[in-house]
């Protein structure tokens, strides 16, 4: 089941070794997170609020720096180079670009501005507009929208927030929670195209999800984070297939509890730690 | 009523406040990209108009020359002003960045003091005709050219902002610096890229100013006379700077109009804007084009 030693050959394209990670020099949130992420698969890391996932995207993208954290312990290596030491801005030039949570578009500019900024490190302007074509192809919708990104409905500015990584031509997108605030049949729609870039343009998505169902069914891997560190991991299929998970994260469990008489005396079965 | 003085005081208010506009368009792109309140942006017209003085008169360049060599100075000496004076001052309340920024304005108007004395020189002729006369009123060249200047400028200043890469790096930093970092702008280039800009920019207008009413002290004064026209069009709103700079360039000037003709209070060239300022500041906390912010106290 170690995930560890399944993919030790040949070097995952992201290896995260036992990290650790303070923000503001005394607030320890994680506490040796390791993970590993192979190249042109999709990988999500599942858990619960406050479990460290956004810390462990951020910690990899760089980001973290600018909110005060830093990784005080460990490693990590992308694309056989190690990148915790570097900037954000250094990091997205490796080819690995972070979709934070929230879309977290430029509001004051034209959805053509953001797509244009997404690829702010490329040299290859000639290709740029052909880019753009290709993000318009994955969201037609975008195309329509010719104002300011911020009057976009919820739904069109993730896209927009997707559309925007993919101009970076990124090798690895890191995505945060591309489901949050969507109504149900857009959370669909972002799944799919999650898996069409993955298959289509070969990018490998390292993925955190709250919506554990969704995000098991896209990914070929996946890791559950509790409380700064990795509890469980397996195969989606294998997570999918487990009763802890069904009952933590998928809604279901065993059949007895199903009857609205045993609902009022569930009790949490067992914690992982 | 005189009322060919009066066109003639608001033309040059005109003309006075395209040149407050393009020193409050740095003001504002300092502020929206690094959140600074840059007390010594007059500072920055002091010491380009003497920079320039010295290379034409010290060095006796010509005038094309000796521009071009002080703006390629100012844009240089803005970008290590931003690295070795405020960039360790990121994540530093805003009323320590504010004092060093006064500081900063002391400073340098001491010594510019020390450097070139302290009384007023006038830079060496430019053109050959002093004054124009456009449809009856008297038009100085240099007034002429200023108000060129002010255009390309702000011309410019559109463009660059729509546009180009770096512009829309610097605005995506002014909206959130994490995302920019995502993006793989680099924060630190940009701030340093925006006091270059400003520096650059103010230093014309002091150049401008520097040629029709001499070098002296007075040029830092722009910088607090930018003030009521910043925060009238709103802090963050490079548009408000422009409209705010031409309210109150004419205002002042039909103010001394007044003032001259019938009030005889005297000064209130000085301080009309001000009281304009206190007036819609009543009305309009956020200046005529500023974002309303939420603020929780």
């Amino acid at each position: 089941m170690s995930a560890i030693a399944k993919i030790e050959t040949p070097p995952p394209m992201l290896s995260v070794n036992n990290i650790e990670v303070v923000y503001d020099e005394v607030i320890q949130v994680l506490r040796g997170v390791t993970l590993a992420v192979p190249e042109g698969d999709i990988v999500t890391l599942l858990g619960p609020n406050g479990a460290g996932k956004s810390t462990t995207l951020k910690a990899i993208s760089g980001l973290l720096r600018s909110e005060y954290g830093e990784v005080t312990r460990g490693d990590i290596h992308f694309m056989g180079e190690r990148v915790d030491k570097q900037f954000a801005e250094e990091i997205v030039r490796t080819g690995m670009f972070q979709v934070m949570e929230g879309r977290r578009i430029i509001e004051d500019m034209t959805s053509l501005d953001n797509l244009k900024l997404g690829a702010y490190t490329r040299n290859d302007t000639q290709n740029i507009a052909r880019d753009i074509e290709m993000v318009y192809h994955f969201f037609p919708r975008l195309k329509e929208r010719t104002g300011l990104a911020g009057y976009l409905s919820g739904g069109e500015q993730q896209m927009l927030a997707i559309g925007r990584a993919l101009m970076a031509r990124p090798k690895m997108i890191l995505l945060d929670e591309p489901s949050m605030g969507l109504s149900p049949l857009l959370v669909k729609e972002v799944f799919k195209i999650i898996e069409q870039i993955n298959k289509e343009q070969g990018i490998t998505i390292l993925l955190v999800e709250q919506n554990a169902n969704y995000a098991l069914r896209a990914a070929d891997y996946g890791y559950i984070m509790e409380s700064g560190k990795i509890v469980m991991d397996g195969t989606s299929e294998y997570l999918l297939s487990n009763e802890d998970v069904k009952e933590f994260y998928l809604g279901g469990g065993n059949e007895e509890r199903k009857s609205f008489k045993n609902l009022k005396s569930y009790k949490r079965r067992k914690r992982w730690l | 009523m005189n009322f060919e003085l009066l066109t003639q005081l608001i033309i040059n208010g005109l003309i006075v406040g395209l040149l407050y506009g393009v020193v409050g368009m740095c003001f504002v792109l300092v502020y929206k990209s690094t959140q600074i309140v840059n007390f010594c942006q007059g500072e920055f017209l002091l010491i380009g108009a003497w920079v320039c003085w010295a290379f034409l008169v010290y060095l006796q360049l010509p005038f094309i020359v000796g521009f071009l060599l002080t703006l390629v100075f100012m844009a240089g000496f803005g970008m290590l002003l931003q690295m070795i004076v405020l960039r360790p001052m990121i994540g530093e309340p805003i009323i320590s960045v504010i004092m060093v920024t006064i500081g900063l304005s002391m400073f340098f108007q001491a010594l510019m003091k020390w450097i070139f004395g302290v009384s007023a020189e006038s830079y060496p002729k430019v053109f050959s005709q002093e004054t124009f006369e456009i449809f009856g009123l008297r038009v100085e060249a240099a007034y002429l050219m200023s108000t060129g200047f002010a255009l390309v400028i702000m011309a410019a200043f559109y463009w660059f902002f729509k546009y180009s890469k770096q512009g829309l790096a610097m605005r995506a930093t002014a909206f959130d610096q994490q995302v920019a970092q995502s993006l793989g702008i680099s924060v630190k280039r940009v701030f340093a890229m925006s006091w270059a800009i400003a520096a650059t920019v103010s230093a014309t207008a002091g150049v401008v100013i520097g040629m029709v009413n001499g070098v002296s002290d007075s040029l830092s004064v722009i910088g607090i006379k930018v003030f009521p026209a910043v925060i009238l069009g709103g802090l963050d709103s490079i548009i408000g700077a422009i409209v705010g700079g031409l309210i109150i360039g004419v205002l002042e000037n039909v103010a001394e109009f007044f003032d001259g003709q019938y009030l005889h209070w005297g000064n209130l060239y000085d301080i009309a804007p001000f009281y304009v300022l206190l007036i819609i500041l009543w009305f309009k906390p956020y200046g005529l084009f500023g974002t309303k912010d939420i603020e929780r106290i």
